[in-house]
């Protein structure tokens, strides 16, 4: 009532009053926004006439002038002179989420890792983990790829034996030339069963464990949920083997001619980027499980040591799921982050999507408007995914007060 | 019961750190061993085995019994040691050796400034109008020193700037350059205006959901077309305002967590004391959030810092690209590890004393219930 009763409310000019100065103020701010877009667009419109560039959306039916190089594992194939720009678009897609798949598991593993060895009792071990994290923390991505890419490899696959005595593991050839890896050919049936197969295993695995959950509370005895799920998974392989044994074939590096081919071949670019990616990330992601662990006070752990658990399920029951609730977030981002800088891969020349559409395609067609577009559009959405993610998994482990 | 066995410290010392059991002797083991095999050979490659001398590529190499040049064991220094100034400096510098001083001049400049914003006995009253001043004054200081034309010197334009000089412009320019920008962002990301949140909102989130090389191509391709025809920008300027606008979402998300750590108290003793949006902001509520975000933009500082190196994809010579036209010229090829090397101990230095500063004062100014026990134990 104070409020609303202001005891000089008349004496207040309406033009110092706050609701109308917010509406002024905003208004002010949308007209310098819609002069602003004016004056760039009529000077993008001009620009874009007296080079004579036509924007329309027609050049992606274009058949696309360059090659790209090698792709590994290519789920959308590139042929020279028949692949058009929409295809371009969508192999630098394909080789961004690549990279982000690959390096996103090895980063967690080499963090946490990293991360627990942090805490570690030993002098030793400890200080070699924290000389490691501050190296790699306080130098550019750029420089770590560079030296990776134009220092550190080279000496390496030079070192391999020529391609006559090139090394055979397991049907895996390592030479000069390169590295060959046996790959897995699927027919798209047998593609299709097997993504059904690991989604009916994994519903069944999800089952299992809610069982496992009902029956700790009904009687205290819970199943061995880990070697269950693990059966479960491994008896679902073999069947779906079984029964499209004749639909999947090993494709072999073979011997043809002067080199080898066939199978999967990393190309030395990828190999970079992702060691790169990696170990940049890793120490990320270790500082957040250290910072995570050490944020979970002593007192719980001794809470659990009172209530008779052992170390392995203190650490289960106990310090992870509070632990955890601190690393997730920030190694999301750190998730993000990875995809972001996996657009460092034109310092290595990989064709994500900045290498071969913002740089290679933008030169030859000079779209630039559709091509910027486009590219804001992809790293947009990952962007837009990762904080969704984030948002889901806050909101799932955040403490219900009562 | 038995007196303790006394034992010598160090050796305490080594049983609790090193061997307390099995699998610590195990891994101590371990460590040794990995050690062993680092740093040996990376000590005989950089130290016994290097060159330091020489003027060309030639002292680093020694004709074997089959009578060809090979390439000696060891490191190859002779490399920096002949193309410091290029690394430092870039190459308008180095051609012009005698105004060198000028880009030593404006970091020693620099330096004075933080070191007296760090002296304990300038009063805080102080230290802010220093450092206000600093922020304006210093960056056409430093430009007239640089390029070197107010002063009567000999023109160094900005496309000629390179090497590490190059990489503090652009990194100290993008984190000043964006620090107001930040401001306004973060305070526009807290207003109760609907319209001016959305766009603080957008602008953040846009620009800290993108990667800073696609900023930076999106800036040197596009720029040109925002403009008037005809006008040119240099390639610098373009890689500046890219990237102040990428740090200014950085920036802006430090301040906004400034802003939300300070108590609501203070906002209601603003208002109480009738304080309108202005006063309370720039009086009350904005110092001391600055206060609290500063740790975060110094880390954010330190991540632009090096990124900045990125500005080598769009063709500028900075540091790192130096040291690699450098080490793809025909006479030093293959020795681009020693260039690397040299870039990393750089950065290194300078981002690990920035880290270090930046978690002393974050220890300090954390006034949790948990860092305060933490100090206390």
């Amino acid at each position: 009532m104070a409020e609303s009763k202001h005891p000089d409310a008349a004496a207040i000019p309406w033009w110092r009053r706050p609701k109308p100065r917010s509406y002024m103020f905003q208004a002010a701010v949308v007209a310098a926004t819609f002069y602003a877009l004016y004056v760039l667009t009529s000077n993008i419109i001009a620009n874009l006439r007296e080079r004579s560039i036509k924007t329309s959306f027609d050049f992606l039916n274009e058949t696309a002038t360059f090659a790209i190089p090698l792709n590994f594992f290519p789920f959308w194939d590139f042929t020279l002179g028949e692949s058009v720009y929409w295809d371009v678009f969508i192999i630098g897609i394909q080789n961004t989420m690549l990279v982000m798949l690959l390096g996103i598991p090895s980063a967690t593993i080499l963090g946490l890792v990293l991360g627990v060895t942090r805490l570690s009792p030993n002098f030793l071990l400890r200080n070699i983990a924290l000389g490691f994290v501050e190296i790699f923390r306080n130098t550019p991505l750029l420089l770590q790829l560079l030296f990776w890419h134009f220092a550190f490899f080279p000496p390496i696959y030079n070192s391999l034996p020529a391609v006559r005595e090139s090394i055979l593991m397991g049907g895996a050839v390592f030479n000069s030339a390169g590295i060959y890896l046996p790959s897995p050919v699927l027919t798209s049936a047998a593609g299709w069963a097997l993504a059904a197969t690991l989604l009916l295993a994994a519903t069944g695995i999800w089952w299992l464990r809610r069982y496992s959950h009902l029956r700790r509370m009904a009687t205290g005895h819970g199943l061995p949920v880990f070697s269950y799920g693990l059966g479960i998974l491994v008896a679902a392989l073999a069947v779906f083997a079984w029964i499209f044994s004749d639909q999947i074939t090993v494709d072999l590096p073979a011997k043809r001619g002067l080199n080898y081919s066939g199978g999967m071949r990393p190309t030395k670019e990828i190999i970079s980027l992702w060691f790169g990616l990696t170990i940049y990330t890793a120490v990320y992601i270790s500082e957040n499980v250290r910072g995570g662990i050490l944020s979970v006070s002593p007192g719980q752990s001794e809470a659990g040591m009172a209530l008779g658990l052992g170390r392995i399920m203190r650490m289960k029951l106990v310090v992870l799921p509070q632990a955890l609730r601190v690393i997730i977030p920030p190694t999301i981002s750190q998730y993000l982050n990875l995809t972001k800088n996996s657009s460092l891969a034109v310092a290595v020349g990989y064709p994500d999507i900045t290498n071969i559409w913002l740089g290679i395609a933008l030169n030859q067609t000079g779209q630039a408007l559709i091509i910027v577009f486009m590219t804001i559009v992809v790293y947009e959405t990952i962007n837009a995914l990762t904080s969704l993610a984030t948002n889901l998994y806050n909101r799932s482990v955040q403490i219900k007060e009562r | 019961m038995p007196a303790p066995v006394l034992r010598h410290p160090t050796l305490h010392w080594l049983q609790r750190n090193l061997f307390s059991s099995w699998l610590n002797t195990f891994l101590t083991l371990l460590g040794v061993l990995l050690l062993w095999q680092l740093l040996p050979p990376a000590f005989e490659w950089a130290v016994v085995n290097a060159t330091f001398s020489g003027s060309d590529s030639d002292s680093c190499k020694y004709i074997d019994e089959h009578g060809e040049k090979v390439d000696a064991p060891g490191a190859c220094w002779t490399f920096v040691k002949i193309r410091w100034p290029q690394f430092l400096f870039g190459l308008w510098y180095t051609r012009n050796f005698d105004q060198a001083w000028r880009p030593v001049l404006a970091f020693i400049l620099a330096l004075a400034i933080i070191t007296m914003l760090m002296l304990p006995f300038i009063t805080p009253k102080r230290r802010y109008h220093i450092a206000v001043w600093a922020l304006l004054l210093y960056p056409f200081m430093a430009y007239a020193l640089l390029n070197g034309a107010w002063l009567g010197l000999p023109e160094a334009k900005t496309a000629d700037w390179g090497g590490l000089t190059l990489t503090l412009v652009l990194a100290s320019l993008g984190i000043i350059a964006a620090f107001p920008l930040g401001v306004c962002l973060a305070l526009a990301r807290r207003s109760r205006m609907p319209i001016v949140k959305t766009y603080a909102v957008l602008w953040i989130e846009m620009f800290r959901g993108m990667p800073l090389i696609t900023l930076l191509f999106i800036a040197s391709v596009m720029l040109p077309y925002f403009f008037p025809a005809g006008t040119e920008i240099d390639k610098v300027v373009r890689a500046i305002i890219a990237i102040t606008i990428f740090q200014s979402a950085y920036t802006a998300e430090a301040i906004r967590g400034g802003l939300s750590a300070v108590p609501r108290g203070q906002y209601e003793a603003a208002e109480a004391l009738g304080f309108g949006f202005w006063k309370s902001t720039l009086l009350i509520t904005l110092p001391q959030a600055l206060k609290i975000s500063i740790p975060a933009i110094v880390n954010s500082f330190i991540q632009l810092f090096k990124d900045t190196s990125l500005v080598l994809i769009i063709g500028l010579l900075e540091l790192l690209n130096v040291i690699q036209v450098a080490a793809r010229s025909s006479q030093w090829k293959g020795y681009e590890a020693e260039g690397y090397i040299f870039a990393a101990t750089l950065f290194f230095v300078f981002c690990y004393s920035m880290s270090l500063y930046s978690r002393g004062l974050e220890q300090r100014l954390d006034t949790s219930l948990a860092a305060r026990r933490a100090q206390q134990d």
